[in-house]
């Protein structure tokens, strides 16, 4: 019978784990040249050749095994609990062969737990470029372990590589560095305190107390045991890593060997230039404003070309279509909800595009070094960037990459800001109020509505870093500060892995919101078309009957009758029941519709407009049109003016509405506190501003 | 006098210059993360620097054959002795 074994894939952060969990799985799981891409477990099933099958775990990347992160704690746990499901039958050890020995310290913590365990050297294919040569047999011997040499980008030694999983039972469990040879003293009386207990587990849990205590409950004295010691516990520490170099530098110095005269290398030229005092600074601004440009003018020519589409699509269905209730749904609800997003993929395709480049080519890190300094200043972290740039996209898995950076404090502020920066929802909402309150002028060559979304963009980053430093100033520090980030390599971003992400990030983003926007326009459109109260029912006599006959044409009365029907629906019931406390902002019931379903997400917002709009409409207009020439009953003005425009942009800039983001924060903060504070801040904030917007420029 | 006033200023990684090497002599234990030494940040170790950010901080390092970039607060807890 085939069984089914636990293989945990564990490395150094940007060693290709994930690239070889992809090759082994068939799965397509997120690759980049940044270390912290990975940041949460990822699963997947690998037949194996001998009928068996693997449990393939993909682990976020990790230094040693003394966790300094968030990420990095996640595989320390794993691999002292093994009561947990997952508990690895076999550790795959995945190396970068440039940085063999850095990546072995870990690979020796390892083999210290006796798990049976592999060691992958991958990016095999960079062997040559870099003058390296390499003793497979000799590393085998000395290790104690199997190697397999993988290029996952060539995918290369992958069959090996299962083959060896398939066979885990042969190999030798014993470890690398007795802990007894550091300090006999110390470690003989710790066994003795904790018999039973294996030693260099017992150790870990000693250094690094409190995190790793709710795994063994056994050991739950240690935590006196390690607080007498603080001081000794870091000088132990250090011993254990120069006695582990020791051990892998005698290896490596027979068994591997860089020629460096041999090494061809751009890294050097590429990093006194990108990471200059000045000239990095302009490099990182030209590419930003290359990202801006390509998102905002290379987008429209497609987008156009959907815009027409969808709107022919709609009248050739109301046109075809046999008259009746289905078809207005169709032609009025969800073809116009729907095209409100799928008008934004080009926008959305670009912004991966370039996040992706960012991450594939190793550019990262360094824009993490360039902005340390000023980050800090500010109560955030260079690795803050990340979730910062990647929030454009997404604040969600922005939210998650925080995960890397090492204090907690820091974190949290990027937590909590991060939903500031301009997501790719907020585009649709700011784009169509944009074309309807801001002149399609040009001022110094520069187009006045595009400078007006690259200005919501500052505000976004800007409100980011505001909120940073006021959440440095009220948060009480904790946690001691300390910074390092790896410097990767430069690579040539692999077509492969940039377009895979592209594709799979704008579809998640198009069928996510689709089918929130199909949901919410059905019911819309049913709550639009339908009422109660005897003003929905009898709409066209009280019209008729107010309007001197005459006066108006027959279609005028007929827009008129529409109008007053939609107010008396069920939606223009609810819609001016809150209309009291959207007035000050300058909304009217409609858009306070609106407002309630993107609550959930922002995006919605354009939908529900399109679906309100086009409710019980028979003209060819389009929604924008509509819109702009929808007059507000109060004030007798059109809707859609300039103040009520910067007030909506506004609020849209600052309020949470999000659901999903909620849900990430309280994952990532632990508790509902976070969630809910940001959740009233941003949305405070945003009603105020809006607010003072409105009555200023009214 | 001067001479002798000078040789006997600790160096640490801040006083290095782009492109110049330095082999880390000593720190205390307790104030530099585990990570780092993990790192390679090693008694004993060369460590050159790369590039600095304005205001010299953080710090661009190649040490051990790593590169990183630490905060200039860390850099100056590690003494280094200069090598031409
Ligand atoms: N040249 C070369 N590059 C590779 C190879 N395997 C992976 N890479 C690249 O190495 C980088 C890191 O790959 P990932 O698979 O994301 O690494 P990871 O270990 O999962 O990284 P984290 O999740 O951040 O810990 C990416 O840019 C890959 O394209 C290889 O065999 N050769
Ligand atoms: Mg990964």
């Amino acid at each position: 019978m085939s069984k089914t074994i636990n293989v945990a894939l564990i490395g150094n952060p940007n060693t290709g784990k994930t690239s070889i969990f992809n090759l082994l799985t068939g799965l397509k799981q997120k690759v980049g040249n940044y270390p912290g891409i990975t940041v949460e477990k990822k699963e997947g099933f690998c037949k194996l050749p001998n009928g068996d099958k693997a449990h393939v775990i993909d682990l976020p990347g990790t230094y040693s095994l003394n966790a300094s992160s968030a990420d990095e704690q996640l595989v320390v746990e794993l691999l002292l609990n093994p009561q947990s499901q997952d508990y690895p039958e076999l550790a795959v050890v995945v190396t970068d062969v440039e940085n063999l020995k850095r990546n072995l310290l870990l690979f020796t913590q390892i083999k210290d737990l006796n798990v049976p365990t592999v060691l992958v050297i991958n990016m095999a294919d960079q062997i040559e470029r870099r003058g390296i040569s390499l003793d497979i047999d000799l590393l085998e011997k000395n290790l104690n372990t199997k190697v397999v040499l993988v290029s996952s980008r060539k995918n290369v030694g992958i069959e090996q590589l299962k083959e060896t999983v398939a066979n885990y039972k042969q190999l030798n469990t014993t470890g690398c560095v007795d802990l007894r040879k550091i300090d006999p003293g110390y470690f003989a009386k710790l066994e003795d305190a904790y018999r039973g207990e294996d030693l260099y587990q017992l150790w870990l849990v000693v250094s690094q107390g409190e995190p790793l205590l709710k795994i063994n409950k056994n050991l739950l004295p240690v935590n006196e045991y390690s607080e007498r010691n603080t001081s000794e516990i870091k000088r132990l520490q250090q011993k254990e890593t120069i006695e582990r170099y020791l051990f892998i530098n005698k290896i490596l110095k027979k068994a591997y060997n860089v020629d460096i005269t041999k090494a061809k290398d751009w890294r050097g030229v590429l990093d006194r230039i990108l990471t200059h005092k000045f000239w990095g600074y302009i490099v990182f601004f030209m590419i930003m404003l290359l990202m801006f440009q390509a998102i905002y003018n290379w987008s429209s020519i497609p987008m156009d070309f959907i815009d027409q589409s969808f709107s022919r699509f709609s009248e050739w269905t109301k046109n075809t279509l046999p008259a009746g209730a289905l078809t207005d749904l169709l032609s009025e609800g969800v073809i116009p909800g729907v095209g409100g997003i799928v008008i934004f993929v080009p926008q959305i395709a670009f912004l991966f595009l370039f996040i992706s480049i960012l991450e594939e080519s190793g550019y990262m890190s360094r824009i993490v070094f360039l902005m340390d300094r000023v980050m800090r200043r500010f109560g955030l972290s260079g690795k803050s960037v990340v979730p910062l740039i990647s929030g454009t996209a997404c604040a969600i898995p922005a939210v998650m990459a925080s995960r890397n950076i090492e204090n907690w404090k820091e974190r949290l502020i990027t937590i909590l800001v991060t939903p500031f920066t301009t997501c790719s929802a907020r585009l649709p909402v700011y784009l169509i109020i944009i074309a309807l309150v801001i002149p399609d002028q040009t001022v110094l060559g520069f187009n006045v509505q595009g400078l007006t979304l690259m200005g919501l963009y500052v505000l976004g980053f800007g409100m980011a870093v505001f909120a940073a430093f006021i959440l440095n100033k009220v948060i009480k520090n904790r946690s001691r500060t300390f910074f390092v980030v790896e410097m990767p390599g430069y690579k040539l971003p692999l077509l492969k892995n940039v377009l895979y992400t592209v594709i799979e990030k704008t579809k998640s983003f198009v069928l996510v919101a689709g089918k929130i926007i199909l949901a919410i326009s059905i019911v819309l459109w049913f709550l639009a078309s339908n009422g109660y109260s005897d003003e929905f029912h009898h709409a066209e006599e009280i019209v008729r009957s107010q309007s001197q006959s005459g006066q108006l044409s027959e279609s005028d009365i007929e827009t008129a009758i529409a109008s007053y029907q939609l107010r008396h629906s069920y939606i223009g019931t609810v819609g001016r029941a809150i209309e009291p406390a959207i007035r000050p902002l300058g909304y009217d019931w409609k858009i306070g519709i609106a407002l309630i379903s993107s609550f959930a997400a922002r995006e919605v917002f354009v939908g529900t407009l399109a679906t309100i709009y086009s409710v019980g409409n028979d003209e060819e207009a389009t929604i924008k049109q509509r819109m702009s020439e929808d007059v507000n009953q109060r004030t007798g003005r059109k809707l859609f003016n300039f103040p009520t425009g910067i007030s909506l942009l506004l609020f849209y800039a600052f309020a949470l509405q999000c659901m999903s983001t909620i849900a990430i924060v309280k994952k990532e903060t632990n508790g509902w506190k976070w969630p809910l504070i940001q959740l009233g801040f941003m949305s405070g904030f945003a009603y105020i501003v809006a607010m003072l917007a409105y009555q200023l420029l009214a | 006098m001067l001479k002798e006033l000078k040789t006997n200023i600790i160096n640490t990684i801040v006083n290095l210059k782009p492109g110049e090497i330095g082999i880390i002599t000593n720190f205390s234990v307790d104030q530099i993360p585990v990570k780092l030494q993990e790192m390679g940040c090693l008694p004993g170790n060369e460590v050159r620097l790369i590039q600095v950010a304005p205001f010299n901080d953080p710090l661009f390092l190649s040490v051990n054959g790593n590169f990183l970039a630490i905060r200039k607060e860390t850099a100056e807890l590690i003494e280094i002795s200069k090598v031409a």
